[in-house]
């Protein structure tokens, strides 16, 4: 029984080295040189741009539309 | 302020998820690499699709109960704002499928739901496109929404679910576990998703509004 209980402690230990992050693997490639430089404000910085300008024109069509409901209503 | 603090919140979320989408750190995983960050975008069309479709489902249901033209018209023009976010989510997930699966396209059951669910409600503006008299178009086109938004959900949700998908969140997972999202991303997935509902149903008033002046404009003549 002590035997069988062992067992199972070893096996669970090793299997645990299954679960854990392969240290041989080359580390995943990220944009970290992206980051270094700082450049990658620059594209934040444009697609900020771009949407605030896609809901300027939405703000825009809605004023439009409630003074063509005004104008209508009358 | 009373009535559109909801559309600035809209736009401060989106704003937020572009510029804490590229910012904060992400888990460095295999394929993905830094396309991981595509979870911000590609995921909040789909769910502003499904909450606008629902909208529109809803407001068919309405129709069929009470015969308000009004309902029709946000029905037809939530659709119309859902297929945009549908078409916008098929087109930056095939991209992001090309860099990571390594092709457009594949034979899986995720997208090819998608493309069935897109043209299902292709076929619902064909439907009213020809059907002339207004209570029969509205009429019809309401019993084919509800239809049209069952199969989305056996196309989306049921099967995929069912069969073994490359898409995460299938073969019988939940759609979001431990493995697919750190808590780093989650506080920019959860306001992304609620900044495009938002902005999706922004959208939605807008045309529902210039639709409800045209008929009124149609009326009066």
């Amino acid at each position: 029984m002590n035997k069988k209980i062992i067992l199972f402690l070893l096996m669970t230990v090793f299997s645990a080295g299954a679960f854990a992050q392969d240290a041989s693997l080359p580390p995943v490639e990220m944009a970290t040189g992206l980051y270094q430089s700082g450049k990658i404000y620059v594209v934040v910085i444009v697609l900020a741009v771009i949407m605030a300008g896609i809901l300027g024109y939405l703000v825009m069509l809605d004023r439009k539309v409630s003074n063509l409901e005004r104008e209508i209503e009358k | 302020m009373k009535n559109y603090w909801w559309k600035i919140l809209a736009a401060a979320l989106v704003l937020y998820t572009i510029v804490a989408g590229f910012l904060l750190s992400v888990p460095a995983q295999p394929i993905l690499h830094e396309t991981i960050r595509n979870l911000y975008f590609h995921v909040p069309m789909w769910f502003g699709m499904m909450t606008i479709l629902f909208i529109s489902l809803w407001h068919s249901i309405k129709y069929l109960s009470k015969s308000d033209i009004q309902s029709d018209i946000v029905a037809s023009q939530a659709a119309h704002t859902g297929m945009l976010l549908g078409f916008l989510g098929i087109v930056t997930g095939s991209v992001w499928a090309k860099y990571t699966w390594g092709a457009w396209w594949v034979s899986d059951t995720k997208l090819n739901g998608a493309a069935i669910t897109l043209l299902i409600y292709l076929a619902y503006f064909i439907l009213r496109g020809s059907l002339d008299e207004e209570q029969k178009r509205a009429r019809i086109s309401a019993v084919y929404n509800i239809f049209a938004y069952v199969m989305l959900i056996v196309f989306l949700m049921i099967l995929p679910r069912l069969n073994d998908s490359l898409h995460p969140g299938n073969g019988g997972n939940p759609g979001f576990n431990k493995y697919d999202l750190d808590s780093t991303m989650r506080m920019v997935f959860y306001p992304a998703v609620a900044g495009w509902i938002l902005l999706g149903v922004w959208m939605m008033t807008i045309k529902v509004r210039i639709e409800k002046l045209k008929r009124k404009i149609l009326m009066n003549e």
